[in-house]
């Protein structure tokens, strides 16, 4: 009722610098601390965790601090039968992670490495009748798997292997009545769904199709009075949207619309100054891996984090990486210790962990 | 080294080498690659259970206890997809019994309902039963945890499109804004069943969704999606083309006046302008946006500033004929630096 809006408040001591040392610390030592189960369970994902992290220390220019042969094989060993590349070793191919390894070749100027044609053959496969492009074998569609395609192709100069019209008709299809893009025909618009249609018609040059005024204010009204982006109308900000958001106004040329300093001084805010890393909104905890442990966050848009862009020159210090993982992640380790307990429902979480560390230690 | 095996008997944490049946299986450990990128530390039952996941996978295991696993390595991480494309193999070359599967994605989704996976998993189970009778109640459910769950809303969408479903749903979209007028997932779900049933072009159904949006508005001024949708279904023929919409819109700028009110205010007279170019209603039109600017939405001046100089532009006494790109306003090219 009334004037009531869904915003978080930036407390007066909360970071005002960027810790760019802490930052970079933190990426170089990632996955190489004592307790990593974050980097564990997000192997799934570790092409997309490897190209973040590359991208955030090549901004930092501090690239050559991570081992580009190492990375290159590994690379090499998840590329399929099929041509398609997996997040890892053993797992299978998909095109987010097709993406992301063709954008860290990339960044090492070196896509050689892998068998381009097959990569080209594996996404052409993809395409669907109407343009749209399945994630995988099975089938799921979703305008981010159409961003992933043409930016794969674009990164290797093979655009053409694609019914690049189809595939814009499909995109196209998917706009809304408020400007802004769902990830099928019907969905909510979403700003990492919007990042992902804009970049994509902005790689096969049709950012004309847009409406880019209408669009380009849905994207400015994301900002909210703490100067933190939301994805979407009547949620919380998350620093995650500053770069969807920015992305996709910077793409379509409107990103003045945007406070700038109120932005910066919420993204600000969201860093760890002990750890490095940033957390989803302020106040909230960040763990070891810089994610946020509220329970309650949005965690789709960590989802969303593994749509990368193609090589966009750094908007400004809106922009942000970090790896956030889902914070379900975390009470699932509990959960699964908790299986071979009993009555573990009734305890909270906090007492559950004590718990078992106090058995693991008597042993 | 892992803790004795009494000991772990006695707390409960079972690992897999402990369990006869999987005697005959060579763990496989994690392989990152010829030399690993980063070196791992693992939590014990983690890596116990991917490894012996990894050794089926290696030897294309397709057997009961290999189903059973997918099982554990899905508790232990739901988002990994190459679990859930073995399991969907399995269900497949095992023919398991696709209800009791429909029961366990059910309550896995109930744990974790954000997780592109799980629902992936489920719609394939939906295809293969060809029956989405549960779906409806069960998507209502995990709606009631969270009315804007993303993945809930288009698995919902595609149920209804698929097997026609759209009987119930605008009364199901009522009873949510009902519950929460800003929920701006059931506003698009609104758009999406009324495009999709009705469309907006009876002009009985249209006053329908604009007396019921100005009913919302009255109840909660700020709210970004009513006036969203307004504008979405009246746009194509024009916001000033409703007859006594403005007079009703600018009667609520007294009492329940919002930044989203007055923004639909200039888009209103924007689209006056279109047929009628007077400078009265110009001038009404800058206005609101120097208001908006220095007042009322200051954190948007950039686009207010903008929108004002445009409408001057098109509209004012030196304007230039019409084109019909999109605005070419020199400023928007500007970089923040």
């Amino acid at each position: 009722q009334g004037t009531q809006i869904k915003d978080v408040v930036i407390k007066d001591d909360a970071p005002n610098a960027l810790i760019l040392d802490k930052h970079a610390d933190y990426i170089a030592a990632y996955g190489s601390k004592k307790d990593d189960y974050e980097y564990t369970v997000s192997e799934y994902l570790r092409m997309s965790g490897i190209y973040w992290g590359l991208t955030v220390m090549d901004l930092m220019s501090q690239l050559p601090r991570m081992n580009c042969e190492e990375i290159t094989e590994f690379i090499k060993s998840c590329q399929h039968e099929c041509g398609g590349i997996s997040a890892s070793i053993g797992h299978d191919p998909h095109l987010l992670y097709t993406l992301s390894a063709v954008q860290i070749l990339s960044l090492y100027d070196n896509v050689q490495a892998l068998d381009v044609d097959k990569v080209v053959e594996y996404i052409k496969a993809l395409q669907q009748e109407d343009g749209s492009f399945a994630g995988d074998k099975w089938g799921e569609i979703d305008t981010r798997f159409s961003f992933c395609a043409v930016a794969t192709l674009a990164l290797l100069g093979k655009l053409d292997a694609i019914d690049v019209d189809k595939a814009v008709e499909f995109v196209l299809s998917c706009m809304n009545f408020d400007g802004g893009f769902g990830c099928r025909p019907g969905s909510e618009s979403h700003a990492g769904q919007i990042y992902c249609c804009t970049g994509f018609l902005s790689l096969t040059g049709q950012l004309h199709r847009l409406n880019a005024d209408l669009l380009g204010w849905w994207l400015c009204e994301r900002q909210l009075p703490s100067g933190g982006l939301n994805g979407r109308p009547e949620k919380l900000p998350d620093v995650c949207y500053s770069w969807w958001v920015l992305a996709s106004l910077k793409i379509i040329g409107r990103i003045h619309w945007i406070d700038k300093a109120k932005l910066r001084a919420f993204i600000l805010a969201c860093q760890d100054e002990e750890t490095g890393g940033f957390a989803d909104r302020p106040g909230d905890m960040v763990s070891p891996c810089g994610t946020a442990v509220r329970p309650s966050r949005v965690s789709r848009c960590c989802d969303l984090q593994l749509q990368r862009n193609v090589n966009q020159s750094p908007a400004n210090s809106g922009r942000r990486h970090n790896f956030k993982q889902p914070p379900q992640l975390s009470r699932k380790f509990e959960q699964s210790v908790a299986s071979s307990l009993t009555d573990v429902d009734q305890l909270p979480s906090a007492l559950l962990r004590v718990y078992v560390q106090a058995i693991l230690a008597f042993m | 080294p892992r803790p004795p095996l009494l000991c772990r008997k006695l707390s409960g944490l079972y690992f897999i080498e402990d369990r006869k049946e999987w005697s005959d299986l060579e763990p496989v450990p994690q392989d990152d690659g010829p030399n690993p990128v980063v070196k791992i530390a693992y939590s014990e039952k983690f890596t116990d259970v991917f490894d012996y996941f990894r050794a089926l996978l290696k030897n294309d295991e397709k057997s009961e206890r290999a189903f059973t696993l997918t099982a554990e390595a899905i508790e232990l991480n739901a988002a990994n997809y190459t679990v859930w494309h073995y399991r969907r193999v399995l269900l497949q070359a095992l023919e398991k019994d696709l209800r009791q599967e429909m029961r366990y994605i059910t309550a896995i989704i109930e744990e974790q309902p954000k997780n592109y996976q799980v629902w992936h998993h489920r719609r394939m189970v939906v295809e293969w039963l060809s029956d989405p009778s549960e779906e409806l109640e069960f998507i209502a459910d995990i709606l009631s945890q969270d009315a804007k769950n993303y993945h809930a809303w288009q698995h919902r969408q595609w149920v209804i499109q698929e097997y026609k479903l759209w009987d119930s749903e605008l009364e199901f979209v009522e009873r949510l804004l009902e519950e929460d007028v800003r929920n701006n997932s059931a506003w698009n779900q609104r758009h999406f069943v009324i495009s999709h049933t009705t469309g907006y072009s009876d002009p009985a159904i249209l006053d329908r969704e604009v007396q019921y949006c100005l009913c919302q508005i009255r109840k909660a001024p700020h709210n970004e999606s009513v006036w969203n949708y307004l504008k979405g279904i009246l746009q194509d023929r024009g916001l000033s083309s409703h007859p006594g919409l403005l007079e009703r819109v600018l009667e609520l700028k007294e009492t329940q006046c919002s930044p989203y009110l007055l923004a639909f205010l200039v888009d209103s007279y924007e689209d006056a302008l279109e047929t009628n170019n007077t400078r009265a209603t110009l001038n009404q039109a800058q206005e609101v946006c120097a208001l908006l600017a220095q007042v009322k939405d200051t954190i948007r001046r950039e686009y207010w500033l903008f929108l004002g100089r445009s409408l001057e532009s098109k509209y004012g006494p030196t304007a230039a004929p019409q084109s019909d790109a999109a605005s070419s306003d020199a400023a928007d090219q500007q970089e923040l630096s």
